[in-house]
């Protein structure tokens, strides 16, 4: 009973702490709050001003507007072809980068082939020239092979830029793994397609669940490749939603708007929510071994 | 079944050289045991063997035929590590199947010899497992049986009972031995305990700093150790040695030291001393025995009882002896005691050379 009480009581400290927290937790969720109530708010409320109020009338227009009949400059189809986009990019940009991930990593810490150290520094370099300076080139150079404004286009710009990040990943995981192991399977007379198919893919779940969740809301997130690269057809949500929002005509539709940036981040958001907890082990995996 | 041979072999990581000319002839169906401190070459030797390490110069030969540079799959091995490198995600039985479905074998024949292997080593109630969910000893019992399956030629064992706490390994120690002499299959043993070297070789080999130092039955690598280092290493509690000089007489060879005068005649000599000499002789603490009537004294220091002996420390005009008492010793700390040596037993070495004499 007393190491109970002792527990619960209040200090300053603690008081300033909750304090802390609470105000922070506020501050984020406050806009989060604003787009919420927004979205299912009819004009004529929006233009009372009152933003912090609740909707008096709530309506879920708004949200069929901005999925299926908002305008992206002349085409008013609303933005659920971008989400179909989004998926469709994000899917291949997902699976594939992975998978060569995996194994380059797997290739960089048990094989160790000659130059593996250099490759992986030059590979690690990749990582820290701004993306900026790669596009003009990349440019001409998926031109050059026709696959500029194109999904297959869109999808190795993605695998490119992922690289670093995917082998870094993986080729922690699997330093971490006994070598050991490895020789183990060598003399059971794996090579290394077989070893890397039925022995360390298998065992690099948790390590696949994290890279897919930063690839997944990482693609979901881009802006500028998905502008430059995916073309007219393949336009991905995020450059949608930013057509949806500069495109007006006559009154700004700020319900739409805020509706259409909800469903955007939706999937981002859904998988924050349902893995935080492989997310920051990912992250920790990732900086804890350079 | 098969023999293997190793040709001045050398081992180099970078500007370190870690196995320096090495020859070896493992013999058919014997259990070879490479035991030394670590950092000695042996398991650099035995994953050379393996293949796992690519050599240097030098040839390895298995079965006759030479493998030097073949792939770890080809050499027709077993291996058992000390960390058991049992594959996480498969169960018991799948583990032990990993080699055979890669290589092909038919699905009678893979489940006839996971069966005949899990029974020899009782593993049957535990083949549905996943290794998570074994204990230390079982697990260890399932990377021996991952090799055993392969039915190789020869069979490579890499400090296999280290990671296990004191009574299992004693209890999977015994069992390897019966394993031996139920397959009687080529065995090659790393270890740096020299108990179960002891125990489980037919023969050792010493080495230390990527050198063979003596290679010999246990016993006679205990008796007769061929260096100091051998001497040394082997025992415990350690083997005594007193710094003297050898004194050769027309009829007799006198050892003499500071406090001590031996006749050391009967001692076999590998070459006759002519003149006198710097020596070192060891002798086991089984071998210096505590006597009244002997003929050397000492105060006991301390006495470390160990259930079915004692182990007495003796100050010996400043040099600590120990001795192995049987039973309860009539005697306590600081006490002076007699003590003899068994001359028959005793080692001479150069002191010098450090070779045996």
């Amino acid at each position: 009973m007393n190491g109970n009480a002792r527990r619960r009581r209040l200090t300053p400290a603690r008081i300033g702490i909750y304090a802390f927290l609470l105000t922070a937790a506020l501050f984020f969720l406050l806009p989060l709050y604003i787009m919420l109530v927004t979205s299912f708010k009819t004009m004529d409320e929006i233009r009372l001003g009152n933003i912090f109020a609740l909707p008096v009338s709530v309506t879920l227009e708004p949200w069929t507007t901005a999925w299926s009949q908002a305008c992206t400059g002349v085409n008013c189809n609303g933005i659920r072809g971008g989400f179909w986009n989004s998926v469709l990019i994000a899917i291949p940009s997902t699976v594939l980068p992975i998978l060569l991930g995996a194994l380059n990593g797997y290739a960089l810490s048990f094989w160790k082939p000659r130059g593996a150290n250099v490759l992986f520094a030059i590979l690690m370099m990749g990582a820290f020239i701004p993306v900026q300076v790669m596009m003009y080139p990349l440019v001409r150079i998926l031109a050059t092979l026709g696959l500029f404004s194109s999904l297959p286009g869109i999808v190795t710009v993605h695998i490119i830029f992922s690289m670093p990040v995917m082998t870094l990943l993986f080729r922690n995981y699997y330093l971490s793994i006994p070598q050991e192991l490895f020789k183990a399977a060598r003399i059971d007379g794996g090579g290394f397609w077989r070893i890397f198919a039925q022995l360390m893919l298998p065992m690099s779940t948790p390590m696949i669940i994290v890279a897919a969740i930063m690839q997944v809301t990482g693609v979901w997130n881009d802006y500028i490749l998905g502008l430059v690269f995916a073309g007219r057809d393949n336009l991905p949500m995020t450059v949608q939603l930013n057509n949806v929002i500069n495109t007006t005509t006559g009154e700004r539709l700020y319900n739409v708007n805020m509706a259409a940036t909800i469903l955007t981040s939706m999937v981002p958001l859904a998988i924050y929510f349902f893995s935080g907890r492989w997310f920051v082990r990912g992250i920790a995996a990732g900086a804890v071994k350079g | 079944m098969a023999s293997v041979s190793i040709h001045n072999l050398c081992v180099r990581f970078g500007a370190n050289e870690v196995i320096k000319d090495l020859n070896l002839d493992v013999l058919e169906r014997e259990f070879l045991v490479l035991l030394g401190p670590s950092g000695c070459g042996k398991s650099t030797l035995l994953h050379s063997i393996a293949g796992l390490i690519d050599v240097s110069s030098g040839r390895i030969e298995i079965g006759a035929q030479d493998m030097t540079w073949a792939d770890p799959t080809d050499r027709h091995i077993g291996m058992v590590f000390q960390s058991y490198a049992l594959y996480p995600t498969m169960t018991v039985e799948r583990n032990m199947s990993f080699g055979l479905r890669i290589s092909g074998k038919p699905k009678a024949e893979i489940e006839r010899r996971v069966k005949r292997v899990a029974e020899m080593l009782h593993l049957q109630p535990l083949l549905h497992r996943k290794p998570s969910q074994l204990s230390g000893g079982q697990r260890q019992r399932v990377a021996i049986g991952r090799a055993l399956v392969r039915e190789a030629d020869v069979f490579l064992f890499d400090e296999p009972l280290s990671n296990l706490d004191a009574k299992l390994r004693a209890e999977l120690r015994r069992e390897l031995k019966l394993l031996h002499r139920k397959l009687r299959s080529t065995m090659i043993y790393v270890t740096h305990d020299q108990v179960e070297a002891m125990t489980l070789a037919t023969r050792i080999v010493v080495m230390y700093a990527g050198k063979i130092q003596q290679i010999g039955a246990p016993s006679e690598v205990y008796e007769k150790p061929e260096n100091l280092f051998v001497a040394g290493f082997l025992g415990a509690p350690a083997m005594n040695f007193l710094h003297g000089r050898l004194k050769p007489t027309p009829d007799s060879v006198r050892f003499e030291s500071e406090g001590l005068s031996l006749d050391v005649t009967p001692y076999a000599l590998r070459a006759a001393a002519s003149q006198a000499r710097e020596v070192v002789l060891g002798i086991r603490p089984e071998n210096l025995l505590i006597d009244a009537a002997g003929e050397f004294a000492g105060t006991v220091s301390l006495m470390e009882p160990m259930g079915n002996h004692h182990v007495v420390w003796l100050d010996f005009g400043g040099t600590l002896l120990s001795s192995v008492v049987s039973g309860a010793p009539a005697f306590c700390v600081d006490d002076l005691v007699r003590f003899t040596l068994d001359v028959g037993r005793i080692s001479l070495f150069d002191s010098m050379s450090e070779q045996r004499l």
